[in-house]
């Protein structure tokens, strides 16, 4: 039973992780999913210390401030502050968690709370965190707080589906449509604060990026569709999630790990054999196509190459 | 309390010695390479390589069975170096942005490494206990040997931007031109690289996986708003890493309960927040003043304007003005009217007479201005209807702030262009 508790767990982490991270992913903001994850760690331990218990609520509200707060403060040093975006989101997330870290280290006495099951959580004690209701045992707690937050994105994402695409491929034309951009964008932010918190009690704050940048990216090379891009990323969450489990059972080692590694694999299939954006399918094309006449289809856009050298 | 100051400082206690002398060294040199990440815009990348290395530092200890802090550093920069290559062939091999790419790289490694550690920590190696002082950092429990390595790090990295300081200007400001005069920019960027995993993967023992990125990037971003030259920034940042690396021991060591890095972090974004209003070259005080000022002055240049235009409609120009005419003519708030009035009179361009009608007349300098003001707002009219074909009562708002920014060599050029006009496009006279 406790195998079922977990896997569903992790299910429903990277189901909510993936809709969410596939926004980012298209927005190109996946790095403000680390940023959240990190930033909100005031404001749990805050939302803990006031209530002096580990109630879920208060923490979610603590946390969802604190993530909306690093997307304004981001954006506003950016703005005022003349610095590139990377650089002023790494200024705001890793300050705000190194004061999580020492109000924790302050209240260490109080908190039931330490930096390493934040940083990689245990997943493995889910299906002892039971929710007692009116003395009824309701089953694992965290499956009720990730299916709720699940659903709220699912509710988000229906409800503001054709603006949610609109905004994410297109800013301008959104705003010249008068898609209230702000209220999406921070009703996304939002979101992802959410899930970010809501996942982290299971799988910790980094492999919370794992959850929410890797399965959009393996979708992303897939499909050309968004609708067709949150489904995949869906599945490859959940794929990551049932094989991470096994993978940890089999080496003895933590399963939060061996999910992030698995939605790696995974990627690291898509990328080369994706048939729409693989490397394999577009070194095929490519073959094809020598020595016949011009080619404009897909694999050989001309675009601008971003490069990573440092 | 000064008890504890002059104890930390005097280094009565050989512990501190180490613990300082470390932090130290890595706040100088992760403050000055921080620089070129910062300035690459590559902050992040730092990040991400600091959390891929942890798969390392644990096949590091697989393989060995033991903490050697060189083993450890050797296993740690061979996967930092890894996961950018990683990063950069996703980048080049597919439509994936950076961000992405290393958002991955970041959470897949480390997962990676917490997979290792976990099954580290179940294989039962008494050894282990510490190891997660790499997730975290632990400041406080560095030996001699760890700083010794740390020294030795830190100093090449130093001694390779001094000598290298001309290439790694050209290369962060303009790459492509770096490249076009025939500069070795793979071997350069292949230099950057290493120095930054090694720095990253030295420092990570001092302040932990997390916090690491940050004393890459806040020193750096602190000490741009105290310059524009790169040399001096670099000794900037270096300073505000020292200076952050010392208060955070110190903290530490006043409370032995508060861990180091987090309070170096604290310290460095204390600072940076210093900076970011502070800062005489770009702060944010100084840009309010410049903003202040130049309102002001283009408040004083309007009353002089708005005295000159009462002048010309009468034809009167000794006549004084009261602040009723003023503002019948040019509406604004009788408390700036006023201020502006009194900067005036203090500048001598205006005299104030306190009498019946108590007002205002333009001296002699004073009359000099407002000519020079009223003739550039109507020579920029003339300009854009002459030049620019644009209609004449579409021009003078646009007139209306051109003439506070228009400078003596601007205007020379426009009479030049204009051959020095008579009239503006309203057939009023232009003043000389």
């Amino acid at each position: 039973m406790s195998t079922f508790w977990i896997i569903l767990t992790a299910c429903l982490a990277s189901s909510a992780c993936a809709l969410v991270g596939s926004f980012l992913v298209l927005r190109k903001q996946a790095m403000l999913g680390d940023a959240i994850s990190h930033a909100v760690l005031p404001g749990i331990a805050i939302a803990f210390l006031l209530t002096a218990s580990r109630n879920t609520f208060p923490m979610l509200i603590g946390a969802g401030a604190f993530g909306l707060l690093t997307v304004y403060l981001t954006e506003k040093l950016q703005l005022r502050g003349r610095l590139m975006n990377d650089a002023s989101m790494g200024i705001v997330f890793t300050t705000l968690f190194a004061i999580g870290v020492i109000i924790i280290t302050m209240f260490a006495s109080q908190v039931d709370l330490d930096q390493e099951c934040i940083l990689y959580g245990e997943i493995a004690y889910v299906p002892w965190d039971l929710w007692i209701f009116n003395g009824m045992n309701m089953g694992p707690r965290p499956v009720w707080i990730l299916g709720f937050v699940l659903m709220l994105n699912l509710l988000f994402i229906v409800s503001c589906y054709k603006e949610l695409k609109i905004y994410a491929f297109d800013r301008q034309l959104a705003v010249s449509m008068g898609i209230p951009i702000m209220l999406i964008h921070y009703g996304l932010m939002g979101s992802v604060s959410f899930s970010t918190i809501a996942a982290f009690e299971s799988v910790g704050a980094i492999l919370v990026v794992a959850l929410i940048v890797v399965p959009p990216a393996t979708a992303y090379l897939l499909t050309r569709r968004l609708s067709h891009l949150l489904m995949l990323a869906v599945f490859f969450g959940i794929l990551s999630s049932i094989s991470g489990y096994y993978l940890a059972y089999w080496t003895n080692s933590s399963i939060a790990g061996a999910i992030a590694v698995m939605t790696g694999v995974y990627f690291g299939l898509a990328l080369f054999f994706s048939p729409v954006d693989g490397i394999l399918a577009k070194k095929y094309r490519r073959k094809q196509n020598t020595g016949k006449g011009p080619y404009e289809g897909p694999g050989l856009e001309l675009r601008t190459k971003q490069t990573i050298n440092i | 309390m000064s008890e504890l100051f002059t104890d930390f400082f005097l280094l009565q206690d050989p512990n501190v010695r180490w613990v300082l002398a470390g932090t130290i060294l890595l706040g100088l040199s992760a403050g000055a390479l921080g620089c070129f990440a910062v300035l690459r815009e590559r902050a992040l990348v730092g990040d991400a390589v600091a959390h891929a290395v942890l798969p390392g530092v644990c096949l590091a200890f697989i393989f060995t069975g033991d903490k050697d802090p060189l083993a450890l550093l050797i296993g740690s920069v061979i996967f930092g170096w890894i996961s950018l290559v990683v990063m950069d062939f996703i980048i080049r091999n597919s439509k994936i942005s950076a961000d992405t790419s290393i958002g991955m790289v970041l959470s897949v490694f480390f997962g990676l490494g917490v997979v290792l550690l976990t099954y580290i920590q179940s294989s039962g190696n008494v050894n282990q206990s510490g190891l997660d002082a790499f997730l975290f950092g632990n400041a406080a429990s560095m030996l001699p040997e760890d700083v010794m390595l740390f020294g030795f790090v830190s100093l090449m990295v130093l001694v390779v931007i001094i000598a290298m300081y001309k290439e790694l200007k050209l290369v962060s400001f303009d790459s492509s031109y770096a490249k076009v005069i025939g500069y070795p920019l793979k071997r350069m960027e292949f230099l950057i690289a290493t120095l930054l995993v090694v720095t990253i993967t030295a420092g990570l023992q001092a302040v932990g996986v997390v916090l690491m990125a940050s004393m890459l990037i806040i020193p750096a971003a602190a000490a741009r708003y105290w310059t524009d030259s790169l040399r001096v920034m670099l000794f900037v940042a270096a300073f505000v890493g020292g200076i952050s690396a010392i208060s955070g021991s110190f903290v530490s060591y006043a409370a032995p309960s508060m861990p180091t890095g987090p309070w170096m972090v604290v310290s460095a974004a204390f600072i940076f927040t210093l900076s970011f209003f502070f800062a005489p070259a770009r702060g944010e005080t100084r840009k309010w003043i410049k903003r202040l000022n130049q309102k002001q002055k283009i408040r004083r240049e309007n009353i002089l304007k708005t005295l000159y235009g009462l002048n010309e409609a009468d034809g009167k120009e000794e006549k004084v003005r009261t602040l009723q005419e003023i503002i019948k003519k040019r509406r604004m708030e009788k408390k700036t009217l006023k201020r502006g009035l009194s900067e005036l009179e203090k500048s001598g361009m205006i005299e104030h007479y306190r009498g019946r009608p108590d007002g205002f007349v333009l001296t002699e300098t004073g009359r000099v201005e407002a000519r020079r003001i009223v003739r550039l707002h109507r020579l920029w009219e003339l300009y854009l209807t002459e030049k620019l074909e644009i209609a004449g009562d579409h021009v003078h708002d646009d007139a209306e702030s051109m003439e506070h920014v228009i400078t003596p060599e601007i205007e020379a050029q426009l009479l030049k262009i204009l051959e020095n006009p008579e009239s503006d496009p309203h057939d009023e006279k232009i003043p000389y």
